[in-house]
């Protein structure tokens, strides 16, 4: 189920160097929030923070609160696992797993760990998951196939499909099309409009056509200089930030002026 | 406003001029330059009595320097140089292999004298003389090497995992420090390390296989470790985070996720290993000593190796001579055998693991 994260006064650190600093936002549930802005402005780290996987990064800190539905993801009887289990992740380059089929890559999440399933049950969660990504008509006969034998969208698309079928409330996705050619771009923001009915979506993305078209609301991340930390710089539905934007920044990132 | 931007703008002639077809030298006279410098070399051996290697050793010298003056004065000086080092390099690798093939051929031509059924169903028990075989050492060394190995891969492979998913700081260095200096210690001193050891503990004079083992082990964790940490250090770190962000524990994307993408090089690495074991002489020599009966059993008394059945009969010939000779070189061929099938064996596992792509 859907659920809304709000996230207040985060401070991200790779050891001691601040790399973001100071977001506060309300990400809705059932929506796709985008976030754009130019490269290394901590869109990435921040999307990672969300669900606690960038603290896998040796170093790699956090300070503030992020709070999904009323339970501190930071808290310090939270458990790492449990929240990555409620808020999947789609990353940049596709990667399924070389040692897995088609089939146990979609239920990887529930196979690695180790959680009891029938057959039956298990062909309809990989089914019910490669049809919530688009990928079912497309793999259906060759199930056993490694899942390295797809193209790189169709990769991407079984990623997509792994990171649902462990049904979780909000998915990330790390530039989730920027190794993709265009039609496979399309067939991704074809199905993030679909999911949004079921998830709560939150995706970095480079391109802003693409923020454009597939967000409801939109977040913009800069920079000062280099070495500085990032920041959130504008936070606002997406119409608004494409048409009427309150920051002087977002117009002229968003314009082409810079960045 | 400066008077450059009104000189009139000229097209640059390349310094390096059109390009010009390449002169070659035609395509036999490299060999026949080679040919003419090995005669050449016979006359040159000769002076000083004739010998084969002499004959070889000149005509090389001398083909290569004619291929490169001929090549430099036809083709120019990068082509010529690119000559001059593919025939430093072919060199290298045939002095390379003058060894090998010396060493195999010695092998074979000396130990296929005693390769037959005997040899592999009999024990030295009261033989004194002809006859006679190996049977007793083939097993013990099998038997020692096994126990070897379950006692280092799990060392081994342990603390692999722990350097690349966990050490950190202090400790990590530390142990990659020690692991470096075990790589290099000798290995009659991994030897004289369990013989203490084991002197300690069960008091003198005690023999066993396991202490064998355990000087083995002392060798072979080191190698097992720097093998699997650089295999598992090739594991993509997506795959880890793949696994993470589906809510698995980091233990159990050790265990099913890297593992798994690493076996094929893990096999690889820990059978080239028990390889490089499987043949040291010194630490057995003073831990397991030797025995002329079969005694299989590794918690209990002498055991035979091939390296030391070997060494002795080398060694100590009693009356037959030429019977303890051979007996030795077929111990060695048995043994050379042996670290060919782990070999052959490491490269099946690695291909039959390796993930498929298969598209």
């Amino acid at each position: 189920m859907a659920k809304r994260i709000e996230v207040s006064d985060l401070n991200i650190y790779y050891g001691n160097f601040l790399a973001v600093e100071g977001v506060n936002v309300s990400i809705e549930p059932r929506s796709i929030t985008a976030l754009i802005g130019p490269s290394g402005c901590g869109k990435s780290t921040f999307l990672r923070s969300l669900n606690r996987m960038h603290e896998v990064i040796p170093g790699a800190r956090v300070e503030g609160k992020v709070v999904m539905d009323g339970q501190d993801l930071y808290g310090a009887d939270t458990d790492p696992v449990d929240v990555r289990r409620q808020i999947g992740m789609v990353f940049q380059r596709p990667n399924p797993f070389p040692t897995m089929s088609i089939y146990d890559n979609v239920i990887a999440g529930n196979r690695l760990n180790s959680k009891k399933m029938k057959k039956s049950e298990s062909d309809d969660l990989v089914e019910r998951a490669l049809r919530g990504a688009n990928l079912w008509n497309e793999v259906k006969d060759r199930l056993d196939r490694p899942g390295s034998s797809l193209s790189g969208g169709q990769q991407q698309r079984l990623c997509i499909a792994r990171a649902i079928a462990v049904e979780p409330d909000v998915l990330l996705m790390d530039e989730p099309c920027s190794a993709l050619d265009p039609i496979s771009t399309l067939a991704i923001e074809d199905l993030m409009a679909e999911l949004r009915d079921r998830f709560t979506i939150v995706i970095v993305t480079h391109n802003m056509q693409q923020a454009a078209r597939v967000s409801t609301s939109t977040g913009f991340f800069n920079l000062n200089g280099v070495g500085q930390p990032g920041r959130l710089i504008e936070f606002n539905p997406t119409e608004k930030i494409f048409s009427n934007p309150d920051q002087k920044a977002t117009e002229d990132y968003i314009s082409g002026r810079f960045g | 406003m400066s008077t450059s931007t009104q000189s009139p703008v000229r097209v640059a002639e390349d310094p390096r001029g059109p390009i010009r077809p390449q002169r070659r030298l035609p395509r036999y006279a490299a060999l026949g330059l080679y040919l003419a410098g090995i005669a050449l070399g016979a006359a040159l051996s000769a002076l000083t009595g004739f010998s084969i290697a002499l004959t070889v050793i000149y005509g090389v010298i001398l083909g290569t320097l004619a291929v490169y003056v001929g090549a430099r004065a036809v083709e120019g000086r990068r082509k010529a140089t690119d000559r001059l080092v593919t025939a430093l390099v072919t060199t290298a690798f045939a002095i390379a292999m003058v060894p090998l093939v010396s060493l195999v051929y010695t092998v074979l031509d000396k130990g296929l004298a005693r390769f037959d059924a005997q040899f592999f169903t009999n024990s030295m028990f009261r033989v004194v003389g002809e006859g006679g075989g190996a049977y007793h050492a083939i097993l013990g060394t099998v038997i020692i090497t096994a126990v070897t190995a379950v006692i280092s891969v799990p060392i081994g492979l342990l603390t692999a995992i722990y350097l690349v998913e966990y050490g950190s700081g202090r400790l990590k260095r530390a142990i990659t420090f020690f692991v470096d200096v075990m790589t290099g210690i000798p290995s009659i001193v991994a030897g004289l390390f369990a013989f203490a050891l084991f002197t300690l503990l069960f008091g003198n004079d005690v023999r066993l296989g396991l202490m064998g083992a355990a000087a083995l082990s002392v060798l072979m964790i080191p190698v097992v470790v720097r093998s699997c940490e650089e295999v598992l250090k090739l594991v993509p770190n997506e795959l880890r985070e793949a696994s993470y962000a589906l809510g698995v524990p980091k233990w159990r994307t050790i265990v099913k996720v890297v593992l798994p993408t690493a076996i094929a090089g893990l096999g690889t690495g820990i059978t080239l290993a028990v390889a490089r074991v499987i043949g040291e002489t010194a630490p057995l020599l003073i831990t397991v000593g030797l025995i002329t009966g079969t005694n299989l059993n590794p918690f209990d008394g002498r055991m035979a190796t091939l390296p030391v059945f070997a060494y002795y009969q080398l060694t100590q010939p009693g009356t037959a001579t030429q019977a303890f000779l051979d007996r030795a070189w077929t111990a060695a061929l048995v043994l050379i055998i042996l670290v060919m099938v782990l070999n052959v064996v490491a490269r099946l596992i690695s291909r039959l693991f390796a993930p498929k792509t298969g598209r």
